[in-house]
């Protein structure tokens, strides 16, 4: 059992708004060890993407952050923007969801895998061309000789993202975060750009913080899943025991309304009613109970905490409470 | 001309149809490159069913779609709406035509005005294709939010107001206002949540019942088209590799790259850890009395 790589505790973020603060994160705890995989799912809005910023310290300007995040023993939430650039890129990579947008359009891809060689290896410019061109080939980009200087919009969806992957591992970090990471790519490239990303973070002993709202990529790709709703962590625990018991109602029903091969034509999927709750909104009771079709009355006035399901596997519901 | 046809007729027949495209000139003396977007491309759709297209990105699907929806001409080949050669019609005769035709997008963020109200937005295909009156514009604008499941109230609110989920709806009733014959959608659920995905889903299915609407409904996702079309042509490379009835083509895939689509689906498969069925996943705990 290695040592712990990085433990979230109790994470809380407020964004401002016109109308106050939102909390957007409503205590999220979680550890990975070195080679863990990890995955986060959930729907827009619930807090994945928001737990992944808040981890790389690029949430929006203004954002109140409580709680703790320690990288390999270093507490994060406290470091100011200087040497939080020390930590950002170096030890943490990230893989974004859109290729396009996370390039620049104006610089070569060779120039902007150096650029974080550079700074926080402090390579010259030629030691930091030679390595970029080593993990493009790392990526297995096709011509990766060839493609240093490429421009981003010369290469198709699946080569920038490879290109992303490169620039996330430029620096040899502990953990990648990938957010949706496949999102905008064909089914088939994204298959290859999963098991890239996987056989990397095995080579290399990364920890892996994945975030999708595909449960079939969850199924195939994470050990650990945690899944979230309104900010809140409602269930989690190794990926094979939260698919056996779907013990909570909202993953149930993200399990429900999932088109799937084989369904017959014009089957209705299950949907889940109502939508997520306003964050400005206060809540006596549980986030979930408003849509949810097994709530009890007790469910509106107390917020439910985690409950052991199994070992390793907890629930935040109150039919889950032994 | 529509009573005169037989109810199972073809909405939509694609018969032989080629699309090149040129590409800019690498050099002066050498004729500009040619790309070949559709390749002999024939297809029949029959009225009130759904015609799924799936293929990877570059292979045809949207240009197949531009062409249906006569926003292209084919190089070649010819495209039928209810029997009408739809490459024969003058401009004019084509903007009728066009009620028939309506076309659903992928990104409700960027199909809909963000400055003018869902009243303007839902009812502007009426305006500019039959000068339907104002009061007879918001009467059938309200009709179509309704059959969406969205409320007259919400008429006079701007996009920015909805969810994504709520979007989509608005720009179905868009569609659905000129009471069209064929609907192209194009990617209409792959921007959504899985929950409101399946609101989509289940609400595109209940207008087809309800309004005998066809769709001609393209997505990379199998399971999406094999839940809700009839047909399913698979296209790689502008040619249509295969073809027929979703159920036994996914079972029983016999072109390698209708294989490899369907290999590439994350855990759709009867094989994959994620249970098949819901009332096997049930947790006894839940069984267990309240606290």
């Amino acid at each position: 059992m290695s040592e712990v790589l990085l433990e979230v505790k109790d994470l809380r973020v407020n964004l401002p708004t016109a109308r106050g603060w939102a909390p957007v994160l409503r205590g999220v705890s979680f550890a990975m060890r070195r080679g863990d995989t990890l995955g986060l799912i959930g729907e827009s809005g619930c807090g994945k993407s928001m737990t992944a910023l808040a981890l790389m310290g690029l949430l929006p300007e203004g954002a109140q952050v409580t709680g703790s995040i320690r990288l390999a023993g270093q507490e994060l939430t406290t470091l100011d923007e200087a040497a939080l650039c020390q930590w950002r890129g170096r030890r943490m990579g990230m893989v974004f969801q859109e290729p396009m947008t996370a390039l620049n359009p104006l610089h070569p891809i060779g120039r902007q895998i150096a650029e974080g060689l550079r700074l926080h290896r402090h390579m010259d410019a030629r030691a930091a061309r030679a390595e970029a061109l080593r993990l493009l080939e790392r990526v297995q980009l096709p011509q990766a000789a060839k493609r240093l200087d490429a421009y981003p919009h010369q290469l198709s969806g699946g080569q920038r993202q490879r290109v992303v992957i490169a620039m996330a591992l430029a620096c040899g970090p502990d953990l990648l975060i990938a957010d949706e990471p496949t999102t905008a790519l064909d089914v088939t490239i994204q298959r290859e750009v999963l098991d890239l990303i996987d056989e990397l973070v095995a080579a290399d002993g990364m920890g892996l913080l994945l975030i999708s709202h595909d449960l079939g990529v969850m199924s195939e790709r994470v050990r650990h899943m945690l899944v979230m709703y309104a900010g809140d962590v409602v269930e989690g625990g190794p990926t094979h025991e939260v698919f056996a018991r779907l013990s909570h109602p909202y993953t149930r029903g993200l399990f429900a309304a999932r088109p799937r091969i084989g369904l017959p034509r014009g089957t209705r999927l299950t949907t889940i009613p109502g939508r997520v709750p306003d964050p400005m909104e206060p809540r006596p009771g549980c986030s979930f109970v408003q849509r949810c079709d097994v709530a009890m009355a007790h469910c509106g006035q107390e917020p439910p905490s985690l409950f052991s399901v199994s070992a390793g596997h907890d629930c935040r519901c109150w039919r889950a409470c032994p | 001309m529509l009573e005169g046809l037989p109810v199972s007729a073809p909405v939509l027949v694609v018969q032989d149809v080629c699309k090149e495209y040129r590409l800019p000139r690498e050099s002066l003396w050498k004729p500009s490159p040619r790309i070949q977007a559709l390749d002999h491309v024939s297809l029949t759709v029959q009225a009130g069913s759904s015609m799924g297209i799936v293929g990877e990105s570059g292979s045809g699907k949207s240009t197949l779609a531009r062409l249906v929806m006569a926003l292209e001409r084919p190089t070649s080949g010819k495209i039928f709406l209810d029997g009408q050669d739809l490459s024969a019609l003058s401009a004019a005769e084509l903007r009728s035509v066009r009620a028939k035709i309506q076309m659903v997008f992928q990104d409700p963020y960027g199909s809909l005005d963000p400055r003018r109200t869902i009243l303007q937005t839902v009812a502007e295909p009426l305006a500019i294709l039959h000068g339907v009156g104002r009061s007879e514009q918001r009467l059938r604008a309200t009709q179509v939010l309704e059959a969406v499941g969205l409320r007259a109230g919400d008429l006079e609110k701007y996009p920015h107001e909805f969810s994504g989920g709520q979007r989509q709806r608005i720009a179905i009733a868009r569609a659905l206002i000129t009471r069209p014959r064929l609907i192209v959608a194009d990617e209409p659920v792959s921007a959504l949540d899985v929950s409101v995905q399946a609101q989509v889903l289940n609400l595109m299915q209940d207008l087809q019942d309800q309004f005998g609407v066809t769709y001609l409904f393209i997505s990379h996702d199998l399971s999406v088209i094999d839940l809700v079309c009839d047909q399913v042509v698979v296209l790689q490379a502008g040619c249509i590799v295969e073809q027929g009835e979703p159920d036994t083509l996914f079972s029983n895939p016999q072109h390698p790259y209708t294989k490899r689509l369907l290999a590439a689906v994350p855990g759709a498969h009867a094989s994959s850890p994620i249970p098949m069925s819901l009332g096997l996943a049930q947790n006894a705990s839940l069984d267990s009395p309240s606290p």
